[in-house]
């Protein structure tokens, strides 16, 4: 069992004007096992508060606390966050030129579990991976995400989901991006997750149409660097209908 | 005659050619004191197979050569009277490389001419080790429809100074694929340079360069598109660690008047590991025709991408390990297409202690 803790969380970002606020205190608490949806309009902070919490070196916490289990995480480097349970999907995963996926992978792989995993079980072990996200098994030794086209990116960060087992997952926007089919694979890929690791889930979206594969347990509504509104996935029906003007001008 | 020709040819340090050049570290290869035994360091490592021969020929006997102005090249010319010949038949293909290794010489002046006959195909591997001081003129010469991959590896001991010019000529529709990897030397000056003679021909140019404390490594590529319809591609990519480490990459491409439908890119990337090291690159291109498919160039220099540094962390590795990630990925672009495994993973295990050693 385990908690992700958000408390009050300020993040800003340095611009050519000076410092810049972004979320302007943010309050969220995930445990394992529980979906919350995050819906907001473009620009309201959803992937400020991703990135914050994975511990990229573009946002500056002015304020709040983040913390997994108790452990303080904005204390951690990004790896290490990420060996105390954490998963970031990408809304926009990066290329990494002349690294294979495999490579890759197994890297991180020996990383997480402490030991490289033994090469005759972690080969089909990557091999099964692909296969549940009908990804090429030709993809393992192309380049991390270069030439990907977006589909492939997200189902690519899927994939390591579902191959480094976190304990909570943050997916930013995983949803944008795929056909229909591809979509149910994604969300079939979370749910597997989910069921296999009991895994706490953050989910950005901006459609309801991922929320009628991934349930949430939670929908909370952003705007403005902040949580406006939270409710069940009644709440996300609601703002497909209505959008979000009632919580932009308040 | 002698005499006059040196003081003429001495480069001070203020020519374009030079200014990034330390002359006081030439080993005299710039001006002709460098100490020499006479004796020539190049030999051949793989067999002679039919068709392929390598021989020392006097110059007269493989005359004419091509024009430089480059003074290491010149003592070379005044100096030389055997140049080691490999020369491959006309429609000849080779299924295996050729390799030429060194031999170890204190200080000399070399030079070496790669022919291959019409329709020839080869690769070759010049593996240059060893603690020297050495200035060459190295030519190939590409028969019409020839093609050549020509490799040369820079892992000289950490004093020699190697100081070469690797001119190529290229008949209609031949083409030439180099990898230029430098690694090791006190101080490393290639002139890759290529000369289009016939329509058609095309070259890929590639290059890497790893240069620590106190290195000198300068790469002076020079493509001289003089005829219509050639192709050139230039990839040079470096990265730098360490106090007083310095490159240069120049890249100087002409189209000329009649080099209608010429078709060129050239790219530098030097990857800035430390502070102190200094990365000078400049691209440089000339178009005296608007009839051309396509001309561009492209050069940076910065440090690591925050962006594959924060994915590769976010999956769990260590800052380290994922920096070796990325620089190995940055190299193994080129040096993956050098296609043989034992030289391929020798590099790499190089880059990979150099970066242990300052903690990358
Ligand atoms: N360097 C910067 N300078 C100025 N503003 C910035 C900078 N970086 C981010 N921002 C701003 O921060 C705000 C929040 O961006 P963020 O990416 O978190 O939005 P989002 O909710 O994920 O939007 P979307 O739905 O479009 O993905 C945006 O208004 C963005 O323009
Ligand atoms: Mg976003």
């Amino acid at each position: 069992m385990s908690t992700l803790e958000i408390k009050n969380l300020q993040v800003s970002v340095d611009t050519e004007a000076g410092a810049k606020e972004i979320l302007k205190g943010v309050d969220l608490t995930i445990r394992s096992g529980e979906t919350h949806a995050v819906m907001g309009p473009n620009g309201s902070g959803k992937s400020t508060l991703a990135y914050s919490i994975a511990g990229h070196p573009k946002y500056k916490i002015t304020g709040g606390s983040v913390t997994l289990d108790g452990v303080d995480l904005l204390e951690m480097t990004v790896d290490e966050r990420a060996r105390a349970g954490l998963f970031l999907a990408m809304q926009y995963p990066v290329e990494v030129p002349g690294v294979s996926v495999s490579n890759f992978l197994r890297t991180a792989a020996t990383a997480l579990r402490g030991e490289a995993p033994k090469l005759r079980t972690w080969v089909g072990e990557v091999k099964d991976a692909m296969n549940a996200l009908n990804m090429d098994p030709a993809f393992a030794e192309r380049n991390v995400n270069e030439g990907f086209s977006g589909g492939e990116k997200k189902r690519h960060e899927i994939m390591q989901l579902e191959l480094l087992k976190p304990k909570i997952a943050i997916l930013d926007e995983t949803d944008s991006g795929l056909d229909v089919d591809a979509l149910r694979i994604v969300s079939e890929g979370v749910n597997r997750a989910k069921a296999a690791n009991d895994l706490g889930v953050l989910l950005i979206t901006h459609y309801t149409r991922i929320l009628r594969y991934i349930k949430p347990d939670f929908v909370h509504v952003f705007a403005a660097g902040r949580v406006v509104e939270e409710g069940g996935p009644e709440l996300a029906e609601k703002l497909e209908e209505s959008g979000y003007a009632e919580y932009v001008t308040q | 005659m002698q005499g006059l020709q040196t003081n003429y040819l001495t480069p001070t340090g203020r020519e374009e050619a030079w200014r990034f050049t330390p002359l006081a570290r030439m080993g005299g290869l710039h001006d002709g004191t460098v100490v020499r035994s006479g004796e020539s360091s190049l030999f051949l490592r793989t067999g002679l197979t039919s068709g392929v021969t390598f021989a020392q020929v006097a110059p007269d006997a493989i005359a004419p050569f091509s024009q430089s102005d480059d003074a290491v090249v010149l003592h070379a010319r005044s100096e030389v009277t055997a140049i080691s010949h490999l020369s491959i038949d006309k429609g000849i293909t080779l299924a295996e490389p050729i390799y030429l290794g060194r031999k170890s010489v204190a200080g000399e002046y070399s030079r070496i001419k790669i022919s291959l006959g019409v329709n020839a195909h080869a690769k070759v591997i010049l593996e240059n080790s060893g603690s020297t001081i050495l200035g060459e003129d190295l030519e190939m010469e590409l028969g019409a429809g020839a093609s050549l991959t020509f490799i040369s590896l820079q892992e000289w001991s950490a004093d020699t100074v190697y100081s070469a010019r690797h001119h190529a000529i290229l008949d209609r529709d031949a083409s030439l694929e180099s990898i230029v990897v430098t690694l090791g030397g006190s101080l490393v000056r290639i002139l890759p340079t290529v000369e289009f003679r016939g329509e058609g021909a095309s070259v890929s140019l590639n290059g890497v360069y790893f240069a620590s404390a106190g290195q000198h490594q300068e790469h002076r590529l020079h493509v001289d598109h003089l005829v219509p319809r050639a192709k050139s591609r230039v990839n040079y990519k470096g990265a730098l660690t360490g106090d007083k480490a310095h490159t240069v990459w120049i890249g100087d491409v002409f189209i000329r008047a009649a080099a209608e439908g010429t078709d060129t890119y050239e790219l530098n990337r030097n990857l800035l590991l430390s502070d102190g090291a200094r990365a000078d690159s400049v691209p440089n291109l000339e178009i005296e025709t608007g009839e051309i498919v396509g001309a561009g160039h492209a050069s940076t220099t910065g440090r690591f991408d925050d962006e594959q540094l924060f994915y590769l962390m976010s999956r769990g590795i260590e800052s380290d390990d994922a920096r070796r990630l990325v620089v190995r990925g940055f190299f193994a672009e080129i040096i993956g297409h050098i296609g043989a495994e034992d030289i391929q993973e020798r590099l790499m295990t190089h880059i990979d202690t150099e970066l242990s050693r300052v903690g990358a």
